[in-house]
């Protein structure tokens, strides 16, 4: 089943002071997200992210397109019932403790008064702000007022959680502990939706992911299948070779780096990989490993980016 | 639907009361209704029409600077804090977000209105040291200053959702102005040989509010009471008029997008 779909989704947002220019924000993204799955909205910064996240939460209006959130219309308010959001940088009320901020939040799902005070406490331990329940949160640090918002984004319970950016501000500590979330979500069922630039979360995190690029996607698909797809090169790591041996192994080799007594041969034709290997076990060498080099997520993205074209920028006749 | 209204209000309220410029108003205004008293002391004979007159008006300006000064800020301080965001993802429907701002903010005025008009039965009783039937004269003028800032309310709320506080301020407040003299504008248009000029002022007299009739202080203080037809045609009015505000502040905000 499907939990997100984007069809031909399209924003253009009117520039300028006569605001009669167009830049096009979000081009005809279409989008399919399993429920269940973590999927990851990569892309670098202005790329569409955030767009895409607040068209769906109707923020914004769509020039074009339309899209559909647990099978219905994303018009249709009711289904954010059953869906959270922790927007970006996320400013909350000032003057309200967590607890007062949580029950607010519950109310505006029609959540009863035994189930708010059951959910919010249990959120605020989740989050890790027991000791700063009854703090105004006007006094919190940016990774607590973050930590505030995922707990909000979660009050309902949703079957479907919009995050964006939600590693933005937050320690090694903290940011561990929001993946630990994000992968206990994953484990009871939920669909989580993210944007990120950081490669590292989307890789540890996602199921799959759509690369952006100035507003149009560039890549989609099974993360490990992105990964797994192509191996670029082979790498030998030899101990303490001998320079005739090196020379030897030098015609083979796209690049050799010596770190301390190993060498590291990177070997770009696989069928180049057995000769190499040959010479080696002809001098005796210790061969300390053997293995493919996988694309990156980093490589992957970098590619697509590196492939996208410049952003669209038309105006109105 | 009425649960997320009522939570909307109830929040507005408390933030609201939190706000510092409420209670600076409020400390004026009630010193102003205590100041009145010192006035009567030296207005021999007419001690009780100029405390009353300076009470009432002092509930009625205060009110309208608490409407404009809390008023503007109240949906434009969501933009602009962001916090829209997290209030619109929920399953709140824009108009019940913008319904219950205004009925918070009223809810507000209503608790101030209530506090200055204490405070001016107060300062009443210490006058007269008694007081009597009549004296319920002045809750008829309360009643109808209270209509005026459901009105005031409605305005602010409405510029909140197009334009900065700075200009919301200032057109709300320039509204307010215009409203107290709209019966001498129109005056002015009718005794013009201008058609041209006739009709623009008709326009002016039916479109912007028009807070001439409500403004009863001065007919209270001399002990008169308020016809029976003005308590229907000001209630009726200031309905109609709140209604057509909060809808259009509903569609301008219907329409808007938060980046």
């Amino acid at each position: 089943m499907l939990a997100i779909e984007t069809i031909d989704l399209t924003k253009d947002y009117r520039t300028g002071f006569w605001r009669k220019r167009y830049k096009r924000a979000l081009d005809s993204l279409n989008l399919q997200v399993e429920a269940g799955q973590v999927f990851g909205l990569l892309g670098p910064n202005g790329a569409g992210k955030t767009t895409t996240l607040t068209l769906l939460l109707r923020l914004v209006f769509p020039t074009r397109g339309t899209a559909r959130i647990l099978g219905k219309s994303f018009d249709d308010i009711s289904v954010h019932a059953r869906v959270g959001y922790l927007p970006e940088n996320p400013y909350l009320y000032d003057h309200l403790t967590p607890e007062e901020f949580l029950n607010y939040m519950g109310e505006l799902f029609g959540l009863s008064a035994a189930e708010r005070r059951r959910r919010v406490g249990e959120l605020i331990e989740r989050v890790g702000l027991a000791e700063s329940r009854h703090v105004p949160l006007g006094k919190f640090s940016k990774g607590m007022v973050q930590r505030a918002g995922l707990a909000q984004a979660l009050i309902n319970d949703p079957e479907v959680v919009f995050l964006d950016e939600p590693m933005s501000g937050l320690d090694p500590l903290g940011r561990r502990e929001v993946r630990d979330l994000i992968l206990a979500l994953k484990a009871q069922g939920k669909t989580v939706f993210f944007s990120t630039h950081i490669l590292s979360d989307a890789e540890a995190l996602c199921d799959q992911v759509a690369i952006l690029c100035y507003g149009r996607l560039q890549g989609c698909g099974d993360l490990h299948k992105i990964l797994g797809l192509s191996v670029s090169s082979t790498e030998l790591v030899l101990e303490d070779p001998a320079p005739a041996a090196l020379a030897e192994l030098a015609s083979h080799a796209a690049s050799i780096v010596r770190t301390g007594a190993r060498v590291r041969l990177e070997i770009a034709q696989e069928c180049e990989v057995p000769k190499a290997l040959q010479i080696a076990l002809q001098h005796g060498i210790r061969v300390v490993s053997l293995s493919p080099v996988k694309m990156s997520l980093e490589d992957y993205f970098l590619a697509k980016v590196a492939a996208s074209p410049g952003s669209t920028t038309r105006s109105e006749s | 639907m009425m649960t997320r209204v009522t939570s909307i209000a109830v929040h507005t309220f408390k933030e609201s009361v939190r706000e510092r410029v409420l209670y600076n108003l409020l400390v004026f205004a009630l010193l102003m209704i205590g100041a009145a008293i010192l006035f009567g002391t030296i207005s021999v004979g007419i001690e009780q029409i100029i405390l009353v007159n300076l009470g009432l008006s002092s509930i009625s300006v205060f009110g309208m600077l608490m409407a404009i000064f809390i008023g503007i800020g109240l949906v434009s301080k969501e933009i602009e804090r962001r916090t829209i965001y997290v209030i619109l993802s929920k399953p709140v429907a824009r108009a019940e977000f913008i319904v219950g701002k205004y009925l918070g903010l009223l809810l507000t005025l209503l608790v101030n209105t209530a506090i200055m008009t204490a405070g001016f039965y107060g300062a009443l009783l210490y006058q007269k040291r008694g007081l009597g039937l009549n004296d319920l004269l002045p809750l008829g003028a309360i009643y109808f200053i209270l209509l005026q800032l459901a009105i005031v309310v409605g305005l602010a709320v409405l510029f909140s959702c197009i334009s900065t506080p700075l200009l919301s301020a200032v057109y709300t407040f320039c509204l307010f102005v215009i409203g107290n003299f709209l019966s001498d504008v129109r005056w002015f248009g009718q005794e013009s040989a201008s058609p041209l000029l006739r009709g623009l002022t008709d326009l002016v007299y039916y479109l912007l509010p028009n807070f001439s009739d409500f403004n009863v202080i001065a007919q209270i203080s001399h002990g008169q009471s308020i016809p029976g037809y003005l308590w229907v045609s000001n209630s009726c009015y200031a309905l109609l008029y709140v209604t057509v505000l909060v809808s259009a502040a509903i569609l301008v905000f219907e329409g808007r997008e938060f980046r």
